[in-house]
C-alpha cells in the first residue's frame, strides 16, 4: 500500500517532470545555517564553524542526487536516456540499422501472419460462452473398425438423463431447396434437436431460437434462418416472425433470426455457414422408429459447468458399460461400442492442425534464423564499437549500465523490426489472404488484431532479449587496457566474442538446413502426388449439382422412388446431351464426385456378405455412390471383369453392383495367390432394403476419394435402381465453363422449375482444390526455406569477411612473407567450409528429427529419402562456398604495404 | 581505530518517525540534532541522507511538510506526523522490540543452559 503510493506519486513526478531540487536548496541552505550559528555558539571561529556545517552535512552532490533519485524513478529515466542514445546510435549507422530491422521485419512478419491463422484455428474456434464445456460425442466400434457411426434416438435420451451434461443435442447436416422466391436455391441446413442452441448458448436477435423442453417426436415445422438468409431472402424484413418459408416443400414458421455474427459449428465452411436450422425429436416420420441400432447423428453436449472432460469420461465409460448389459442384442460384444468425448474446439479443426503446427514451426526456425542474423550483426559491429565501450568504461560506467544500454539498442532494433514486419502484414493482409487455401476452417475469422499486435510486439521483445542479452554481455567484458591500446592495430577481437559468433553462423545453417530439408520432402511429395495417374480421366469433364426436395410426408414426394426419379434424370440427361459441345453425359449422386469432399467426411459403410453370417459392419467399411451407366465411360474407369451397368437394368430387376479392385481384395482376398472372384457374389449394405444386390463387374482402382489413397474399397450402385437427393450431372465435352451453368439450369429447370441448381465446376479444379491444403503448407515452407537459405548465405559472407577484415594484417604479413595467393583464397575458403560442414552435420541431426515428426504429411517419399538429404545438403554447401568466396577473393587481392601502412 | 557504525538500512526511517512523534512538527536539522543528542557520539550520520528519507517517508504517506517559520525567523520546512505515520511507528516499534528481545535471549544464553 505505501510502497504503491510511493510508486505513483515517483511515477507522476516523473510524467510531469516536476522537480523538487529548489526546496532541496532551500533546505539544505538552512540547515547549514543553522548549524553554523551553533558551532558559532559553541565558540569556532565563522570559517571554521562553516566548515565543520559543512562537513558535518556530507557531500552535497550524492545527497541532491538522492534526492533526486526519490523524486522520479531513475530507472525510467535512465532508459528514456538509453532509448534516445540508442536512437541516436541507430541514425548514425543507418544501413546497419535498416538490415537489422528489415531481417526482424521479415521474421516476425511471417511468424505473425502464421499466427494469425492459428489464432483464428486453432486458439479460438469457438465463438459460443464457456466454449471449455462444449464436447462432442463420437460413438465408435472399435471391434468392427467402425469410427464415429452417430448416436441413435434411445441412446440420446440416455445421455440426456445421465446428469454429466446440461444438454445433448443431435445436428443432422444437409441441404434444403428454398423455394418460393424468383429462383430456387439450395441451402445448407440442418436438423437439429430442440435444445441445440441453448447447448450452443446462444440467442436468437430477433424473436426466438427453439424451446429447449419441446418434446415433439417429429417436426415441429418452426425454423431458425440465419443473419445472411434474413437479409437476402427477405430483405430484413422486420415483421418476418411468424411468416413462412418452403423448404423441400414443406411449410415451416419462422420464429427466429440468429445475429449477424453467428456462424454454426462444423468441420468444413459449408456447415459453418449453415442458413436454416429446423427442429425435430428424430423419433417419429419421416425418421426411422426410435430403436438402438439405427443410428441418426452426431450428438454434442454441454458438460455440466465445472466438469472436467477426464470424470466425464470416466462417467460415461460407466453408463455406456451398463447400457451394454442392459442390452446385449444391441451392442454385441465384438463391435466394443464404446462413446467418446472430444472438445469441440480440438475436434473442429480436424486435419488441417499438423499442416499449421509443420508451418509455425517452419516460420519459427525462421525467426530464429534471423534472430542469430542479427546477433551475429550486432557482435560484429561490437567489434567496430569496442573502443567506445572501453572508453565508457574507463570513464566510470558500471558494467550492468552498460549491458542495459547495449541491450536497449538490441531491444529497440527488434521491436522496430516487429512493428514494421506487422504494418507490412497489416498492409498486404486482404492480398496474403487470397494465398490460404479456402478448405481452411475459419478463413473468414483470421484478422489481424490486437491481439495478433500484441503476439507480434512479444515476440519481438522476447527475441530481442534473448539475442541481444549475449552479445552487450560479450561487449561489457572488454578487457580495458588490451582494447584501448590494440583498437586500431589490427587486434584479433576476443576469442570468446569470435567464438559465440561461429556458434551462430553453424546455427544458422543447420537450421536453415532443416527447413530446406523439410521443404525439399514437402516438394517431392506434392510433385508425386500432382504427377501421380488418378485413374480417371479428369480433364475437360464439368459437374453441376442439384437436389431433390426431401420433405417429410413421403407421399407428397414426387420422386420417392427410383422409377419416379429416373424419368427426370434421364430427359435431363437427354437433353444436357443436346448441349453445344457436350459429347457425354452422366450422373451420379455426391458421393460419385471424385474428390469432391474431404477425406474426414468419406462416408464409409460395413458391407455385409452372403454366407458370412457375422452381425452386421465387417471391417473394412466401404464407400457408396450410385451412379448412372454412363458414368465409367465418361470418367475413363476401366472394367476388369465382369460387366458394367446397362440401361435394362431398373427397379424391378434384380440389384446390382459394381466394385473396385480394392473392394475385391478387401472382402474376397487371395488365399493361393489367386484371389476369389468377387462377381456373381451377393452382398448387402447395411442401408439397403433386405433383398441381396448381386456384384457384377469389377473396375480397376481409381483414386477419386483421395489422390494420395488408391486402395479405399468402393461400391457403385445403379441410379436407376435406389433413388438418391444429392446429384451430380456430368458433362463431358468442349464446353465453356462460364456459360455452361446457365444452360445447364435451363434444360434442369425445363423439367422441374423447383429444382436449384449450383456449384459447377470443371473435375480439374476440384482436383486442384483438392491439393490445396497441402499446396498450401508445401508453397509457405519452401518460401520460409529459401529465406532460410538466403539469411544463411548472408550470414557466412557477414562472418567470413569480418573474419577478412580482422585478420587483413596477418593476411598482409604473410603475403609479404611469400605467401601464395591461392594458398590465402584456399584458407579462407576452408573457413567456410568448415562452418557449412559444422553447420551441415548438426542440421542433418535436426532434419532427421523434423522428417520424422512430419512423416504423416509426407506422400510417396521416405522421410529420410536419400536424394533429398544429399541433395539440399550439397546445395548449403554451394551457397556456403559461394558466399565465402567474395571475402576470400578480397583477402587474396590484399594489397600488403597499403594495408600495413594504413594501421 | 574502530569505525563508527553506519545507521542500519530501515533504522533510521525509525529514529525520523519516532523523533516527530516526541518533539512534534520539526525541520530536517532539529530532527537531525535530535537524533545526534540521543544516539551521542556513537553513531555516525551524514545528516544530509536524512533529506532523501524524508522525502521517501513523505511519498509514502507518513508523513507531511510545508513551509514555516523556523526559531531564528527564516523560511524552514517542517514535517509533521500523519495518522498513517503514527500507525507505522506503532508496528515498527514493535517489530523491533521483537526482534531485539530474540536477539538479547541468545546473547543471555550460556553453554550450560543448554539442554
Amino acid at each position: 500500500m505505501r510502497f504503491l503510493r510511493r510508486f505513483f506519486i515517483r511515477l507522476s513526478n516523473f510524467t510531469t517532470g516536476r522537480r523538487a531540487d529548489q526546496r532541496l536548496r532551500e533546505e539544505i541552505a538552512e540547515h547549514v545555517a543553522l548549524q553554523t550559528e551553533e558551532n558559532l555558539r559553541a565558540g569556532m571561529p565563522p570559517v571554521e564553524a562553516r566548515r565543520q556545517a559543512a562537513l558535518k552535512l556530507g557531500a552535497a552532490q550524492a545527497i541532491s542526487e538522492q534526492h533526486h533519485a526519490e523524486q522520479g524513478l531513475p530507472l525510467a529515466e535512465n532508459l528514456l536516456l538509453d532509448i534516445r542514445y540508442a536512437f541516436r546510435m541507430l541514425h548514425r549507422s543507418p544501413s546497419f540499422a535498416l538490415i537489422v530491422i528489415a531481417t526482424m521485419a521479415l521474421g516476425i512478419g511471417a511468424t505473425t501472419a502464421i499466427y494469425s491463422v492459428i489464432d483464428a484455428t486453432l486458439l479460438h474456434p469457438l465463438p459460443y460462452p464457456h466454449p471449455g464445456e462444449l464436447v462432442r460425442l463420437e460413438d465408435d466400434l472399435p471391434g468392427v473398425g467402425a469410427q464415429d457411426v452417430s448416436v441413435s434416438v434411445p441412446e440420446w435420451k440416455d445421455l440426456e438423463n445421465s446428469g454429466i451434461f446440461q444438454y445433448v443435442a443431435i445436428d443432422f447436416f444437409g441441404s434444403s431447396n428454398l423455394t418460393g422466391s424468383a429462383q430456387p436455391t439450395r441451402i445448407a441446413s440442418k436438423i437439429v434437436t430442440p435444445n441445440y442452441f441453448a447447448m450452443l448458448g446462444v440467442g436468437a436477435q430477433l424473436g426466438r431460437t427453439f424451446d429447449p423442453g419441446d418434446k415433439t417426436p417429429g417436426f415441429n415445422l418452426e425454423v431458425v434462418i440465419s443473419d445472411g438468409l434474413w437479409k437476402r431472402a427477405f430483405g430484413a424484413d422486420p415483421h418476418i416472425l411468424g411468416k413462412t418459408l418452403r423448404l423441400d416443400n414443406d411449410v415451416y414458421h419462422v420464429v427466429g433470426v440468429m445475429p449477424p455474427g453467428f456462424r454454426d459449428q462444423g468441420m468444413t465452411s459449408e456447415q459453418r455457414n449453415t442458413e436454416a436450422w429446423a427442429a425435430a425429436g428424430f423419433a417419429a416420420v419421416p425418421f426411422d422408429p426410435p430403436l438402438r441400432n439405427s443410428r441418426l447423428g452426431t450428438a454434442f453436449a454441454r458438460l455440466k459447468p465445472g466438469l472436467p472432460v477426464a470424470p466425464a469420461q470416466a462417467r460415461i465409460d460407466a453408463l455406456v458399460a451398463s447400457l451394454k448389459k442392459q442390452y446385449p442384442a444391441d451392442y454385441p460384444a465384438q463391435a466394443a461400442w464404446t462413446i467418446r468425448l472430444i472438445p469441440l474446439a480440438e475436434s473442429l479443426v480436424g486435419n488441417v492442425r499438423q499442416s499449421l503446427i509443420l508451418l509455425f514451426g517452419a516460420v519459427g526456425l525462421v525467426l530464429l534464423i534471423s534472430s542469430v542474423n542479427v546477433a551475429n550483426l550486432l557482435l560484429a559491429r561490437a567489434s567496430a564499437r569496442g573502443r567506445e565501450i572501453a572508453v565508457r568504461q574507463a570513464l566510470g560506467a558500471a558494467r550492468m549500465r552498460l549491458v542495459r544500454q547495449l541491450l536497449t539498442e538490441s531491444l529497440l532494433l527488434f521491436v522496430l523490426g516487429g512493428i514494421t514486419g506487422f504494418a507490412v502484414l497489416f498492409c498486404a493482409r486482404k492480398f496474403l489472404l487470397q494465398l490460404v487455401p479456402e478448405s481452411l476452417p475459419h478463413l473468414n475469422e483470421i484478422s489481424i488484431s490486437w491481439g495478433v499486435l500484441a503476439f507480434a510486439i512479444a515476440v519481438s521483445v522476447v527475441a530481442g532479449t534473448i539475442f541481444g542479452l549475449a552479445p552487450a554481455w560479450l561487449m561489457s567484458r572488454l578487457d580495458l587496457t588490451t582494447t584501448l591500446r590494440q583498437e586500431g592495430r589490427g587486434s584479433k577481437g576476443s576469442r570468446k566474442r569470435s567464438r559465440l559468433r561461429h556458434a551462430l553462423v553453424i546455427g544458422e545453417l543447420a537450421l536453415s538446413l532443416v527447413l530446406m530439408i523439410a521443404a525439399g520432402l514437402l516438394l517431392r511429395s506434392f510433385w508425386d502426388l500432382f504427377k501421380v495417374q488418378p485413374g480417371f480421366n479428369p480433364s475437360r469433364v464439368m459437374a453441376i449439382e442439384t437436389w431433390l426436395p426431401f420433405p417429410i410426408d413421403p407421399n407428397t414426394d414426387i420422386y420417392r422412388t427410383a422409377t419416379q426419379e429416373a424419368v427426370m434424370l434421364r430427359e435431363v440427361l437427354r437433353r444436357n446431351r443436346t448441349l453445344p459441345g457436350v459429347e457425354e453425359t452422366a450422373v451420379g449422386d455426391r458421393e460419385a464426385l471424385p474428390l469432391g469432399h474431404g477425406k474426414d467426411d468419406l462416408n464409409m459403410i460395413p458391407l455385409i456378405r452372403e454366407g458370412q453370417d457375422v452381425e452386421r459392419s465387417q471391417p473394412p467399411l466401404i464407400k457408396t455412390s450410385f451412379v448412372s451407366p454412363e458414368y465409367f465411360r465418361l470418367l475413363g474407369m476401366t472394367l476388369l471383369r465382369g460387366r458394367l451397368f446397362v440401361d435394362q437394368d431398373l427397379e424391378d430387376t434384380p440389384s446390382i453392383a459394381v466394385i473396385n479392385e480394392a473392394a475385391a481384395r478387401a472382402y474376397w482376398p487371395s488365399k493361393d495367390g489367386k484371389g476369389e472372384d468377387p462377381v456373381g457374389k451377393r452382398i448387402r449394405l447395411k442401408a439397403e432394403k433386405p433383398d441381396w444386390t448381386t456384384i457384377v463387374g469389377v473396375i480397376a482402382d481409381a483414386r477419386t476419394e483421395s489422390l494420395a489413397d488408391a486402395g479405399i474399397p468402393q461400391v457403385y450402385l445403379d441410379i436407376y435402381q435406389h433413388w438418391a437427393k444429392d446429384l451430380a450431372f456430368f458433362l463431358r465435352g468442349q464446353v465453356d465453363p462460364a456459360t455452361i451453368a446457365a444452360q445447364v439450369r435451363t434444360q434442369i429447370q425445363a423439367v422441374d422449375p423447383n429444382l436449384p441448381v449450383f456449384r459447377a465446376e470443371t473435375l480439374n479444379d476440384i482436383l486442384s482444390s483438392s491439393l490445396a491444403v497441402r499446396r498450401f503448407s508445401m508453397e509457405m515452407v519452401a518460401l520460409f526455406a529459401a529465406t532460410a537459405l538466403l539469411l544463411a548465405g548472408l550470414g557466412i559472407y557477414g562472418t567470413i569477411s569480418f573474419l577478412v577484415h580482422e585478420q587483413s594484417r596477418e593476411i598482409a604479413i604473410r603475403l609479404a612473407l611469400g605467401a601464395q595467393r591461392s594458398n590465402i583464397l584456399r584458407m579462407v575458403l576452408r573457413r567456410g567450409l568448415t562452418l557449412a560442414a559444422a553447420g551441415a552435420g548438426v542440421g542433418l541431426v535436426g532434419a532427421f528429427i523434423a522428417s520424422h515428426l512430419m512423416a504423416s504429411l509426407l506422400y510417396g517419399v521416405s522421410p529420410y529419402d536419400l536424394s533429398t538429404f544429399t541433395g539440399v545438403t550439397a546445395l548449403l554447401t554451394a551457397v556456403a562456398i559461394t558466399a565465402s568466396y567474395v571475402p576470400a577473393l578480397r583477402a587474396m587481392r590484399l594489397d600488403p604495404i597499403t594495408t600495413l601502412h594504413s594501421e | 581505530m574502530k569505525e563508527k557504525p553506519d545507521v542500519l538500512q530501515g533504522t533510521l526511517a525509525l529514529m525520523v518517525l519516532k523523533t516527530l512523534d516526541v518533539l512534534g512538527p520539526q525541520h530536517g536539522y532539529g530532527i537531525a540534532r535530535r537524533i545526534e543528542q540521543i544516539s551521542g557520539d556513537i553513531l555516525a550520520l551524514n545528516q544530509g541522507t536524512l533529506y532523501p528519507l524524508l522525502l521517501k517517508l513523505e511519498h509514502e504517506g507518513s508523513i507531511v511538510s510545508q513551509w514555516g517559520a523556523s526559531e531564528n525567523k527564516r523560511r524552514a520546512r517542517f514535517y509533521r506526523l500523519t495518522a498513517t505515520g503514527r500507525k507505522q511507528l506503532q508496528t515498527e516499534t514493535r517489530d523491533w522490540n521483537q526482534t531485539a528481545a530474540i536477539i538479547a535471549r541468545f546473547f543471555e544464553v550460556k553453554a550450560e543452559d543448554l539442554p
